[in-house]
């Protein structure tokens, strides 16, 4: 494990980016276009909102993000550790212990409760376990009431909740064990807009307890009001 | 941990999954039974086979290949080539070395099964199986000349009941025209069904042979020379001649030294044959069919496998959504290709543990009924070492198969891109 090695760099350079993105660009194919991303730097703890209409690679941008795909060329810097020169199982590691990932729908593993699927990363990362400081089942029903989701519920398969309640029980999935980073890939598309802001609300509140950035990739441009920064894809894309 | 993760994942798959999934467990469940249920019958009928006769060290009847003298002897198929002198019997009870002898007599028949001539000493020193006795169901041996046993088998088939009064038919064949009929025979006993050919015969002495045979040496009953049962009382019935001896030695080391004794009699052309050995040549014979069953049933578990694969393949596409999320949480492909390996192994053996207790049920509930109804011997016992090794080679065939979708699962999650399945 290198995560003490880490920390040291961090606290080293004071200022440790949780997400630093230079010349970064991918390609589908040698037929395909290829796509270029912005270069970005967000520091630990602030949120980043990603604009981008569809097809401008938001959720390829993702995928390199998370070390799920490999880029042509450039770098992917995650709190100083570029992802992309680990070995496959070791940016796994890196994603479990480090990362919390939000989907636009079919969030949740369907045969597990809503608990079970909240204490997934903890299950997968002893990092994200430890982080807890008490027994995950009992972090994870802090967070389920913290995120307003009934107490009957928590036992429950999760197909048997609201597309709401999914959601937000992702999120706690992603929150739990308090991982640098959260992607967020269109969470809210799936929700009216009530939920919509107070799903974004209840996650950013949340994220900033636990000094957690945020990244959250939407085409719904008013969205952007709630984040620190803003970001538009696709601009740069030759 | 990881090894924890994976099976608590994959158990709660499979209960989600439980109700297409048992239907390929019933499957494979059948198929093992059969399998396994084919692997034990060939074991037990081996078994009951080669036990068909035991403690007789030898069989003696007139010169003849020993398959066909264990055939005609103890199986009742097929003809004696000869017979051979009553004097050569006598002769051999002066032979110490011999404890028993049980003499044979055949060549008669009673609606089509076979009438066995022999004396008290049948029913003293017959043993089938491991050693069991012959016990009589009812009655008591015979002891008049026109005393007859049934065998169980004949009993049941012909809905004899004791003191029924039988005619027997001269020679083989199940209708035969010419019939003892001067003299009928009272049953006095029904042996206990053995599951051996014992069961498929009548048993009478070699006194009432000899008299049924009055007046027939010409082949055919000469009328006014016939006996009838009153006339046949204080005669002297010895026989002339007998079909074959059972024989039980005294030191059973001295069986091929008494064998090649009696190969080499100077009064007629003998052959001794020693029963183990011959009925073991008769099952190589009959291995052949046997271990083609087994072949075939060997495909039906292959087939049911690969059914097990095709529905884990096909639910493989509904599991890209699952699998996008372990992915994302930082699940390995490793662990992703495991929850395959592991369900697949934990349906084999489920699909065993059911088969082996729908095999002990089945067997205890109609192991009873086969041996009184079929004479077929079948009782509950521990699994030898062929048949575990059969029935672990199922979940291991399993594991090898789920290879299949487990490596493409493990390719499919090395190229997931993030929230959606297959890359884009």
């Amino acid at each position: 494990m290198n995560n003490q090695s880490e920390t040291n760099a961090h606290l080293r350079e004071h200022a440790p980016a949780a997400i630093d993105v230079k010349s970064l660009s991918f390609s589908w194919g040698s037929q395909q276009p290829t796509l270029l991303f912005p270069d970005l730097t967000l520091p630990q703890g602030e949120h980043l909102f990603l604009h981008g209409p569809s097809g401008t690679g938001k959720s390829t941008f993702l995928s390199l993000l998370a070390g799920m795909l490999a880029p042509d060329a450039g770098s992917i810097k995650l709190l100083g550790t570029d992802i992309h020169q680990l070995g496959a199982s070791k940016r796994d590691r890196f994603r479990a212990d480090h990362m919390g990932v939000i989907f636009q729908q079919f969030n949740l593993v369907p045969y597990l409760t809503a608990e079970a699927n909240v204490t997934l990363p903890c299950r997968l990362s002893h990092r994200r376990k430890a982080a807890t400081g008490e027994a995950p089942a009992a972090a994870a029903q802090r967070l389920l009431a913290a995120l307003a989701i009934p107490q009957s519920h928590w036992q429950r398969k999760v197909t048997q909740l609201s597309i709401g309640q999914q959601q937000r029980i992702a999120a706690a999935r992603a929150l739990i064990g308090a991982p640098e980073i959260i992607l967020a890939d269109e969470p809210t598309s799936a929700l009216d807009s009530d939920n919509r802001d107070r799903f974004i609300q209840l996650l950013l509140t949340m994220a900033e307890q636990r000094n957690t950035s945020v990244l959250f990739v939407s085409h719904d441009r008013s969205l952007a009001q709630h984040f620190h920064h803003q970001l538009e894809l696709g601009q740069v894309a030759a | 941990m990881k090894i924890h993760l994976a099976l608590s994942l994959a158990s709660a798959s499979l209960w989600h999954r439980r109700k297409v999934l048992a239907l390929v467990c019933l499957t494979l469940t059948l198929s093992v039974t059969l399998l396994l249920g084919i692997q034990y019958l060939r074991t037990e009928v081996k078994q009951s086979f080669t036990s068909t006769i035991s403690d007789t060290d030898l069989i003696i009847g007139a010169r003849s290949g020993q398959l066909n003298l264990l055939m005609y002897t103890v199986f009742h198929i097929g003809d004696a080539t000869n017979n051979i002198r009553w004097s050569t019997f006598q002769d051999l009870e002066q032979d110490t070395r011999i404890d028993w002898l049980i003499p044979i007599s055949l060549g008669d028949s009673y609606k089509g099964f076979r009438v066995v001539g022999t004396d008290k000493g049948f029913a003293e020193h017959f043993r089938f199986g491991r050693g069991q006795p012959l016990n009589l169901a009812g009655g008591q041996w015979f002891d008049g000349i026109f005393d007859v046993v049934l065998g169980a088998g004949v009993a049941r088939t012909l809905n004899h009941g004791l003191g029924d009064k039988i005619i027997l038919s001269h020679g083989g064949g199940r209708t035969s025209f010419s019939n003892h009929k001067d003299t009928p025979f009272t049953v006095t006993g029904i042996l206990e069904a053995t599951g051996t050919p014992v069961d498929q015969a009548v048993y009478i002495s070699l006194q009432g042979m000899e008299a049924i045979h009055v007046g027939w040496e010409s082949g055919v009953a000469i009328p006014g020379r016939t006996l009838t049962p009153e006339k046949a009382q204080n005669r002297d019935f010895t026989p002339k001649t007998i079909t074959a001896v059972f024989a039980g030695l005294d030191r059973k080391i001295l069986t091929f030294r008494v064998q090649r004794d009696l190969n080499q009699y100077a009064g007629e052309p003998l052959s001794a044959i020693l029963p183990g050995v011959a009925l073991s040549e008769l099952w190589r014979l009959m291995s052949q069919f046997e271990q083609a069953l087994l072949g075939i049933t060997g495909f039906v578990v292959v087939t049911s496998l690969i059914g097990l694969i095709a529905v884990l393949l096909t639910l493989q596409t509904q599991r890209a959504h699952e699998i996008a999320i372990l992915r994302a949480t930082g699940a390995s492909p490793g662990l992703i290709a495991s929850l395959y390996l592991i369900e697949c192994l934990a349906l084999a053996l489920v699909a065993c543990v059911i088969s082996l207790a729908l095999g002990a049920l089945a067997i205890s509930m109609f192991g009873p009924w086969l041996l009184t109804n079929y004479g077929i011997q079948l009782q509950l016992r521990p699994l030898t070492f062929e048949e575990w090794s059969l029935l672990i080679s199922v979940p291991l065939a399993a594991l090898l198969v789920a290879l299949i979708p487990a490596f493409s699962a493990w390719r499919q999650s090395r190229s997931q891109g993030f929230g959606s399945p297959g890359g884009t």
